[in-house]
């Protein structure tokens, strides 16, 4: 009995494992990065050069026709509007398509599941990982804006971070949406009717105000809107108290995303 | 002595069994996938849960790594009780999945070391234990080619390294040598019984009656959601087919009329291709019809256990 017990002494001390452990997430995430190695460009270039038009095609067509938008020179507004437009496309695509194929096509995440990670760690880390590159991304309409006369702020460093609290929201209602999908196809839905509409009434290219009664309050329920406004502010060096509401906003949209990601996506992963 | 203090907190006594399962039972929907399902496992010994598809295997391997949730019973690995602790089992647990689900953009190399990393390996270790890993699954030569351009036995290489990557006690095969060639399937096989050699528990499931009957210590019959047999290969045969079994050719006819004289005289026999069979020859000294006299062998006994015949 005891050289067993020895035995298995030896064996019992093995790493507890805790909820959410970094570990796991860097595991998840490090998968991520080799593939991002692989396809850097393409995925660089579909998420920089999408805002750049438009911002080339608003920024300049407008431009010559309308010197100010909102008390803003043109460039000033149309630049930092197109910043949200680039967080929103690069983090709400990928957390649809590359939830949906790497769960569907590839059974990529029954693998990992075998694994000491569970459905928490796996959705919170392809969500971190996602929401690092749209913060990255966000900031290419920035340095387009350079080039056409956009003043540098050091506010806009804080541009980073809110696209990547905004991008977080975003890739977690990809993957909700990925959970809930029965095919590939339904993501157009969701493409015309939702993610389209939100870029354009957020303040991106024309404000809010503009519209008539009714949208306008719709706005205001809008992630989008709350990311614009507070990139805006930051990088004019507006910002001010009232701008915490909108990180409030952002925040609570992320937390219930991220929530609710996780718990579709876990009903469809586990049997 | 043995030292509690060592024992992570909360963990059943079963030094015995590797895995025990209990009463379990899986549904989805209206079909019953697992009935009342009783399975132990002791550790050490290479398992075979043998039976034809749709029997219940894979949904029993997906519960062990709680991928799928048991409606009802009482589930435990290497003494963590499921699915609580199903993380820490986990951690000491490898699996190797019936249906690739290779990264067919990652090389080799790559996928070890992202499934070393979930696995907790430690970072000063993490190169040596994917090192070894290629080296066991014969694939230092391709470490860095990409998935996608590995022939199929090297892929299911892979997937068997991919799961031993972090040196398990407990090893879950499901269905480990389906749709290979002969010579891949061979390989496998020493595998299997290299780690069998080291004091790992495997459990296999397989409906390939001739890897059972190789690599099994003890094989668990599975039909219809639960266990209709267990035993040794030999006690299985020795319980269901007997010693020796008369193989009767003929024409159609032939067979069929020999069949209802069998079903008469309550001998019990099957159909095997050109051939009936009567299993329990010796007992039928003076009344046994002209045949070829052959050993009985497991398939005569699954066939007998289970109804099904074999594809």
């Amino acid at each position: 009995m005891s050289a067993r017990a020895e035995a298995v002494g030896a064996q019992t001390r093995v790493r507890r494992v805790g909820r959410l452990e970094p570990a796991a997430l860097a595991a998840v995430m490090s998968r991520d990065v080799v593939i991002f190695g692989r396809y850097w460009r393409a995925t660089t270039f579909s998420s920089v050069v999408q805002p750049t038009i438009y911002l080339l095609a608003f920024g300049l067509g407008f431009g010559t026709l309308v010197k100010t938008i909102g008390n803003v020179k043109t460039i000033e507004y149309v630049a930092t509007g197109t910043v949200a437009t680039a967080v929103l496309f690069s983090s709400a695509f990928p957390g649809m398509f590359n939830t949906f194929v790497r769960w569907q096509f590839q059974r990529t995440y029954d693998a990992m599941l075998a694994t000491p990670l569970d459905v928490e760690e796996l959705i919170t880390a392809e969500i971190l990982w996602i929401s690092l590159r749209a913060g990255v991304y966000g900031m290419a309409p920035l340095l387009v804006g350079f080039a056409f006369g956009l003043a540098p702020e050091w506010g806009m460093l804080l541009v980073p971070e809110i696209g990547f609290l905004t991008g977080f929201g975003f890739a977690a209602f990809g993957v909700l949406v990925a959970a809930i999908a029965k095919t590939i196809d339904n993501f157009n839905y969701i493409t015309s009717a939702v993610l389209t509409p939100m870029f354009l009434v957020a303040g991106t290219f024309f404000p809010v105000s503009a519209l008539p009664d009714g949208v306008r309050e719709v706005a205001l329920l809008n992630p989008l809107y709350h990311c614009v406004q507070l990139v805006r502010d930051a990088s004019l060096g507006h910002l001010q108290l009232a701008d915490l509401g909108h990180v409030a906003v952002l925040l609570a949209f992320a937390l219930v995303m991220w929530r609710l990601a996780i718990c579709q996506l876990g009903r469809r992963l586990i049997d | 002595m043995f030292e509690d203090s060592d024992r992570s907190a909360g963990r059943a006594q079963g030094l015995g069994a590797a895995i025990s399962l209990r009463g379990v039972v899986k549904r989805f929907g209206p079909i019953v996938a697992v009935d009342g399902l009783d399975l132990q496992v002791p550790s050490g010994v290479c398992f075979g849960l043998l039976g034809p598809n749709g029997a219940g295997k894979s949904t029993t391997m997906r519960m062990l790594t709680a991928q799928a949730l048991a409606d009802e019973g009482e589930l435990s690995v290497l003494g963590y009780e499921l699915p609580r602790e199903s993380k820490q089992a986990r951690m000491e647990m490898g699996v190797v999945p019936q249906l690739d689900n290779l990264d067919v953009e990652l090389t080799c190399r790559q996928i070890l070391t992202v499934f070393a990393r979930l696995y907790r390996v430690p970072a000063s270790e993490r190169a040596a234990a994917v090192d070894a890993a290629l080296e066991l699954a014969n694939l230092t030569p391709r470490a860095d080619t990409i998935v996608r351009e590995l022939s199929g036995g090297m892929r299911r290489r892979l997937l068997v390294a991919r799961g031993l990557i972090h040196r398990p006690r407990l090893v879950l095969l499901d269905e480990p040598t389906v749709g290979l060639d002969p010579q891949v399937r061979q390989e496998l096989w020493s595998l299997i019984d290299g780690l069998r050699a080291q004091g790992v528990t495997v459990l296999m499931s397989t409906h390939y009656i001739e890897e059972a009957e190789r690599l099994a210590d003890v094989v668990a019959v599975m039909s219809e959601g639960k266990i209709v047999a267990q035993g040794t290969p030999a006690e299985l045969v020795r319980a269901y087919a007997g010693e020796q079994v008369i193989e009767v050719y003929g024409p159609p006819e032939q067979l069929a009329a020999l069949g209802e004289l069998a079903a008469s005289k309550r001998w019990q026999s099957r159909r095997s291709g050109p051939a009936l069979a009567i299993m329990r020859a010796e007992d039928l000294d003076g009344e046994a019809p002209e045949g070829v006299r052959r050993p009985a062998n497991l398939e005569d006994a699954f066939v007998a256990l289970t109804g099904e015949e074999i594809e």
